[in-house]
């Protein structure tokens, strides 16, 4: 398929219903890890040019705190977990049980404590993907990087790059119930794993 | 005083100014961020390259301004249409990261953008006047079309001029 082409709204609506399915078990996760309630938004999928794709996101120039992992298997395509920084304090706060407040870097410990717990979570993600369409999806070995947004989900359009100028990005916007917590899951499949999903869930092609 | 124009471009886009203004590309990570800049007729330009060549393009009819080895010809033949010459043009070239410590062959495609880049510049003689390419983190880069400097900014080093 084309990514030049536009989504039938079924399609879009099995891809909404994966973020959904996804980021539902991610959150149960992290729910568990913190043990706190977890309030999900309703995933959005955005289909449209690298420029403002993910606007929806905030400010290009935005400091954020990513974990990145790319998904490897039948359905390759990029993984990231995105946190603000302050988020990311309270985070590890309520993971270590002492409290974070940085500004600037982390420790090596605070950094491998935060590429775990996305680890952890998007591996949740995508192994609820798996068992929902029966198709091979692993996670590569995850990264961690603070920086600009636009910067940080330019790496993830690479693979769409090839194809069009277009590309699709599953969201999922997560909030701690007393809303200390906010971060983001974002699955952005390369352009050709897209048929593959909607073939394993027998959502028509043309 | 009049606020100046400050022009921007987006991944995979290019654009031009005359006289006086600013062009602005935000978040560059593996991308390039490549200006030309023809000081006597002051006129600049940027494009936000996100790929080395067009050959690996799956379409037939792709956007120039996304890879390198058609960017830069078509950013060049624009400059000309704004009245720049070529025997002025220099270049300066920000970006080209590597932002993520996984090590597959996509991810390493910060650097084949800087090397592709260097190697049309170098096809086309255009000089690199300065260049602040490779590390692991995004930089925001601004092209001031009254003197062709460059200013980068990074959460890393803050703001520098090249």
């Amino acid at each position: 398929m084309s990514t030049s082409n536009k989504f039938k709204s079924i399609q879009l609506d099995v891809l909404q219903e994966l973020g959904n399915i996804g980021s539902g078990n991610a959150t149960t996760a992290l729910s568990n890890l913190i043990n706190k309630t977890i309030d999900m938004k309703v995933p959005r999928v955005n289909f449209g040019p690298f420029s403002n794709i993910t606007e929806s996101l905030g400010d290009d120039e935005k400091i954020v705190i990513a974990v990145y992992l790319r998904v490897i298997g039948e359905t390759p395509g990029n993984m990231y977990f995105i946190l603000s920084q302050k988020s990311a304090n309270q985070l590890l706060s309520d993971v270590l049980h002492i409290n974070i407040n940085k500004n600037k870097e982390y420790s090596d410990f605070e950094i491998s404590t935060l590429t775990e717990i996305g680890n952890i979570l998007t591996g949740s993600y995508l192994s609820s993907l798996a068992n929902l369409t029966q198709l091979k999806i692993y996670p590569s070995v995850p990264s961690l990087t603070m920086d600009m947004l636009g910067a940080v989900l330019s790496s993830g359009m690479l693979q769409c790059g090839q194809y069009g100028d277009y590309a699709l990005l599953i969201e999922t916007n997560f909030l701690e119930g007393n809303e200390k917590v906010e971060g983001h899951f974002i699955f952005i499949p390369d352009p050709e794993s897209l048929d593959k999903i909607f073939h394993a869930l027998g959502v028509p092609i043309q | 005083m009049m606020e100046s124009t400050v022009l921007r471009v987006g991944i995979a886009e290019f654009n031009v100014l005359k006289g006086d203004g600013k062009i602005k590309t935000t978040g560059l990570g593996s991308c390039i961020g490549l200006t030309l800049f023809d000081p006597m007729n002051q006129v600049g330009g940027l494009a936000h390259i996100m790929l080395p060549t067009s050959q690996i393009a799956r379409d037939q009819s792709f956007n120039v301004a996304k890879y390198a080895d058609t960017a830069i010809p078509a950013l060049l033949k624009k400059m000309h249409q704004f009245g720049a010459s070529y025997e002025n043009i220099h270049a300066k070239m920000a970006g080209g990261s590597q932002m993520f410590q996984i090590e597959l062959d996509s991810m390493k495609i910060g650097y084949k953008n800087i090397m592709k880049c260097k190697e049309i510049l170098q096809q086309l003689k255009i000089p690199i006047q300065a260049e602040d390419i490779g590390g692991s983190f995004g930089r925001t880069i601004e092209l001031d079309v009254f003197d062709g400097s460059l200013s980068i900014r990074s959460i890393k080093y803050g703001i520098k001029e090249i």
